[in-house]
This record gives structure tokens, sequence and C-alpha cells, in this order.
């Protein structure tokens, strides 16, 4: 997409119009969640944030893939980098994730560990290649927009015949976590707006339960300023209208129908499972496994790694704060003993955690 | 000499003589260096700045430089930002054994060449080999000393509510040139490192204009960074207005691929430069007079609230924290 169409949805006047009919036809207070990490950041990095009127509350939902990564998960892939033979292929994201007793992968690189930083699923085919000694294992951490591209990374390596490369996956699905959201009342969220590069492969159908079953509004949405006021708007419009609709704001890279061959790329590698969400817990069928005819790729078999649910975190408020019931600064860790430095919760490791954009960007 | 850098070059015998009279005093060579002296006899009077930095750049050659030349601007602009004319120059060499030895001289050449263009000296030096492995091909430390100018030195601490701040012309450029070039990504729009000496536009910018209160090069941590230490230091607030950061559209286009902000990348020919408002306009004239500081702009103001923090002003109009780089900035997931 050309700069100058993007600098279109960023028009300071454009969105400035947008903010005026928003604060007019604004009747009561909405609860908004944007799923997605990406959305969040922007909502801050552009300044929303501090535009919107005080009655739109803004909730950050559980679309950071880093911060849903399970503790069990993140120990698993941490007590893997330190293995003799292995080198950990990850995006850069992971590096901080903390674990078990402050754990994380730049520890463990100091300590000798072989990990890897890569832009592109892709990248590890070579790393494989030059290493042909060693395993590598790349930590496939990300939701539908991620697995995709690492299943066709699998079938490359398969068609290449490269033997030694690994994926812990640890892959989540969107729309069952919206579902045991809205099944959670407490949060109260009245609209979502939805994530735009998980919507490009899945496209609108998966969502239609939001208002089918649920009454809720829900609008798939790019990430300017002018996507997201349009997309609030937009709700608040419905909701005078007394009506709940799922649209796709986001045509210029969204189609209804999705990405079909990147679906079905997704699943001729991986199948639908339970999965476990950090601050959340098991929410049935949200996960991807590795097919049978593809466990050779299968680090988790490999290794024998099991995931399972362990304490919460004392005082961490995470899982209330991906949910939408409360929000950052209200956790008793916030700026204390949890900071992006320091982080004791997933939400403050991710530069897209809820928690690490409310300490980044908001001016007190 | 041998094509590659061999352990023997830095053994202080005969091969070491060798490198320092075929390689290092041809390129760098001056009436001081070449006494071979245990230590330099300088004559400098009166207030004296001096800065030492070390230079472990990788990859060692980029668009726009090499370490050679950053290892020179790196210095002479530190110097140069305390109103100081930097005149002197020391600098030493931690070089991996294998190192190709063109690659070595291409390095010393364009330090050489850095030199002269910055009209500083180098008056003493340091070589050192060691074995495969100890260092990533070749460290670079460099001190540099100048004699300052202006009374009071610009500082860190000196900014005050209603001052200017300006930026001498387009950030990110080099923090994106060595990310890049490092991970091997091609950028359909050509990006290039910045690196260059600011030294004689500083100095005549500090003489015409001797409130400056201010300079800082943005370099490791960006211009995010570098404006929260003034803040921090002077106990003021910062405007900065999102809307006039000048950003090239390639450097805006690489950073959105790969999830940086060109407010936290390193700019090696740049700098930041803080005064009263009063003066903005002229400080901007001479800027943009010199080549090195043709885009020059103002990007914000100091202001008496949130003192110690810097606030954007975004281009919509709404106001966000502008907070220190943590750690290194990594590519994300998505």
């Amino acid at each position: 997409m050309s700069f100058e169409l993007l600098n279109k949805f960023r028009d300071p006047e454009l969105c400035g119009k947008v903010l005026e009919t928003l604060r007019t036809e604004l009747s009561g207070g909405l609860r908004f969640m944007e799923v997605c990490g990406t959305h969040t950041v922007a909502i801050f990095q552009s300044g929303l944030r501090s535009l919107l009127p005080e009655e739109i509350v803004h909730l950050s939902g559980p679309g950071c893939p880093v911060c849903v990564t399970h503790e069990s998960e993140v120990n698993a892939f941490l007590d893997l980098a330190g293995r003799d033979g292995v080198i950990m292929a990850t995006f850069g994201d992971l590096m901080r994730v903390p674990g078990h007793q402050g754990r994380n992968l730049k520890k463990a690189q100091a300590d000798g560990a072989r990990v890897k930083v890569v832009y592109s699923p892709f990248d590890t085919l070579k790393l494989a290649r030059e290493n042909p000694g060693d395993l590598v294992v790349f930590i496939g951490v990300g939701f539908e927009t991620t697995a995709p591209t690492i299943a066709a990374t699998m079938k490359m390596a398969r068609e290449q015949g490269i033997g030694n490369l690994r994926v812990l996956c640890f892959h989540k699905t969107v729309p069952a976590a919206l579902e045991a959201l809205l099944a959670d009342e407490r949060a109260g969220i009245e609209g979502f707006i939805l994530p735009g590069h998980v919507s490009a492969i899945i496209g609108l159908e998966p969502y239609r339960f939001i208002a089918d079953k649920y009454g809720k509004s829900a609008v798939i949405a790019g990430f300017e300023p002018l996507d997201i006021l349009q997309a609030l708007l937009s709700m608040v419009r419905w909701r005078n209208a007394g009506e709940a609709r799922v649209v796709n704001s986001y045509t210029r890279i969204v189609s209804d129908a999705g990405n079909a061959k990147a679906r079905e790329i997704m699943y001729e590698v991986f199948q639908p499972t339970d999965a476990l969400w950090r601050g959340i817990g098991c929410i049935p069928g949200s996960g991807l496994e590795i097919r049978p005819d593809w466990e050779s790729f299968d680090a988790g078999k490999e290794f024998g790694i099991v995931i399972e649910e362990g304490p919460a975190l004392p005082g961490c408020k995470c899982g209330d704060i991906l949910k939408g019931i409360k929000r950052p600064d209200e956790c008793p860790l916030f700026k204390k003993a949890c900071t992006p430095a320091n982080p004791v919760g997933p939400c403050m490791v991710s530069t897209e955690g809820s928690c690490a954009a409310y300490y980044k960007y908001k001016l007190d | 000499m041998s094509d590659k850098v061999l352990l023997d070059y830095g053994s202080g015998g005969r091969a070491s003589q060798r490198l320092i009279s075929e390689l290092f005093l041809k390129h760098l060579g001056n009436e001081e260096l070449n006494r071979l002296n245990d230590a330099a006899e300088l004559a400098v009077s009166g207030r004296i700045a001096m800065s030492t930095d070390s230079f472990t750049v990788d990859p060692i050659f980029f668009p726009g430089g090499n370490i050679g030349s950053l290892a020179v601007h790196g210095t002479v602009n530190d110097v140069a930002m305390m109103g100081a004319v930097p005149r002197f120059m020391t600098c030493a060499y931690i070089i991996e054994e294998g190192l190709p030895m063109d690659h070595l001289e291409i390095i010393v050449a364009s330090m050489g060449e850095a030199v002269r263009e910055a009209g500083v000296v180098i008056v003493s030096g340091d070589t050192k080999v060691v074995p495969r492995g100890a260092v990533d091909k070749i460290f670079i430390n460099t001190t540099g000393i100048g004699e300052i100018i202006v009374d009071p030195a610009p500082s860190g601490d000196r900014a005050r509510p209603g001052d200017a701040v300006l930026i001498s012309g387009t950030i990110g450029d080099h923090g994106l040139t060595i990310l890049g070039t490092r991970e091997g990504l091609d950028f359909q729009a050509r990006v290039e490192s910045d690196s260059a000496s600011l030294n004689h536009l500083l100095i005549r910018l500090v003489r015409e204009l001797p409130e400056v209160h201010v300079l800082r090069d943005p370099t490791r941590g960006g211009l995010a960074t570098t404006l929260n230490e003034i803040t921090h230091s002077s106990r003021v607030g910062c405007h900065l207005d999102e809307g006039s950061l000048p950003v090239r559209p390639e450097v805006a286009g690489g950073c959105s691929i790969l999830g940086l902000d060109p407010l936290y990348l390193a700019n090696e020919g740049k700098f930041l430069c803080v005064l009263p408002g009063e003066d903005a306009e002229k400080a901007l004239e001479i800027m943009r007079a010199d080549p090195l500081g043709r885009d020059a702009c103002r990007i914000g103001t100091m202001t008496d609230e949130n003192p110690g923090k810097v606030a954007l002003i975004t281009r919509l109009g709404g106001k966000r924290l502008l907070g220190m780089l943590e750690g290194e900035q990594l590519p994300r997931i998505c």
C-alpha cells in the first residue's frame, strides 16, 4: 500500500471530524475492547487514547501472542534452550518473556544457550542447513497470522529434505478466546475491534457468533487512527439503532472470505486442540497442534513436553487485564514490582502488551 | 605484509613495526605520531573537553561508512557537543587474527580521510591482535580532546522552560542502515548511514550563538532517549511535535516493516540543539546553510510541565509519553 493512501488514514483533519461526530452521537458510555496488541499500541502511539471521550472505556484484550503464551510453555522453551545440540530460533518478542524464577531467553543466551532471533520462519531453513549437526527448534507462538507461514516453512523443509528442523507448537486461535471473554460477563464488553492481521487469514465468518449469540458488535479494523475511530463510530451508531453487527471495515487488506490458501496450508499441518492461555486458563479448541503425519517436526513430542496449568503468579493481574476486567494501572504491581526492565507478568513483556503500552505511553 | 592480519602483527616486534609504518602511519601519520614516542606532547590551553568511545559495530562496513570513519565521527562529535574545537585524537585497534589486510587498510584509510576532514590529528595509537574469536573482526577505541570556546559550555542540565528544541536533520538513518545490513535485508529504497563529523557546523553555531544551552548527538537510544536524558538532568519537561519530526520516507517504511521506531534508532551525523526560543530561527539559518544541517528544523519546546518527561504531541493533537528505550529494539511477531 502506498504511503499516500496510508497517510489519508492518519490525516488529522479527517480524524478530527470523525472524533467530533463520535462525541456528538455518543449516548452514554461505550466499553470496547481491541483484541490485538498492534491496535493497543496504535491507540496509544497516535495519542487517540488521550483524545477519546471519557465515557468511552478502552479495554485491551488477549491479542498479544506473547502475553497469552502460558508460563508452562515459556518454561518448556527455556528448558530446551539449554540443551546440547539445540539451537532455539524465535521472533524477538520472546527474548525477554519471564519464566520460572525470572529466567528468560536473554539470560539463557548469556549462560551459553544458542538462541537465534529470526525475522521470518523461513530463516530457520537456512539455519538448519548451516548447522546439520544440531536441531533447530523454532518456537511457534502466535495466532492465525503466523501459523500458515510456519506451516509453509515445515512443508518447504520436507520438500528440501531438511531433517533437523523442529517446531515447538504453541499456536492459538482467536475466535474461541473471544467467546470465552463474552461468556464471562464481568468485563461487560459492548464491542470489539477485531484484529486485522488474523482476520486477513480467517475472514469474517468465524466472528458471526459475536452478534448472533451474544448480541454485541465487532469491527475488523485497520491500524490507523481513522480506522479505529470509524470502527468506534460504527459501534456507537449500531447501538443507538438497537442493532448488533459484525462488519469488515478493513477491506483494503482483509477480504470477507479471508485467505483460503493460507488456511489450507495451516490445516494441512496443524489441527485444532485445547490450549492454555496465560491468565485465562484452558479454552477448548483454541489451540493448534501438529498433525500426526507431520510428527517428525514436533519438538513437543520429541522432547516429551507436557503443558499444564500451575499456580498463578502472586499479585499479578494479567489474567483480569487480558479479560478486560481490570486496567493495567489497577494492578497493584504495575510500575512497582512490575516494569519492562523487570516484568512480573506477560502483559508487561511484549511491546504489544497492554501493561507495557500503559507504562510506555501513558503520561501521568 | 601478509594478506591477513596474523598474531605476529601484535607481537611488538618487526611485524608490528611493519604494520605500523606501512599501514597506520601511511594513512594517519603526522609530525607528532611519526615520532612514535610512548606518549604525545601537546600544546593545549584553557578548558579542555575530552571524550572516549569504543566502536564494536556489526557489520564493520555499511552503506555510508565503516567502523574507521565512524570511530572518528563519533568521538569528534562528542567533543564538539561541548562547544569545543576538537584538536587531537588517539586510537586503539583490537584486531581479530585473520582479518583480511585489505579490510584493515580500507578502515584505516577512511579513518585518515575522516580526521583530515574534521581537522583533527591522531597523536597516539595502539594495535593489538587477538586470537580468532576473541573479538568480532575489529574493535576500535578512540579518545578525543578539544578546546572549549564558549562559557558556560553547553550541558545536558542547562535546558530551561521555553527553550526551543532543534534537530539538525532526519532521524533513524544510521540505525536502520546497520540493522538492515546486519540482517541482510534488502530495502526497496536505499537507506544509508548519516555518519559525519559535525564539528565545523557546531563551531559556527556556538560562535554566533553562545547562548546555546544543550548540544547532544542522539546516538544509541536515539532522539527519544537523548531527550529523556536532557529533561531528566535539567528537570524540565519537553513537548515534542510529532508532525515536525524529520524522517525519510524510506526510513519510515523500513521501520514500519520491521516494527521499529525511528525515534529510538541511532544517528551518527545529527545533533540536538536546545537554546532560548528567540534564537531558534537564527540557529536554523546557520544549520541549514551547511550541507550537514540542510534538513534542520524545530521539533519541540522545553516546558515546566511534567519535569523529567518527554510528551509527544501526536499528529492528531493527542499527547502521550515518549519514554526511554528499554533494552534493544527487537523485531516483533506480527
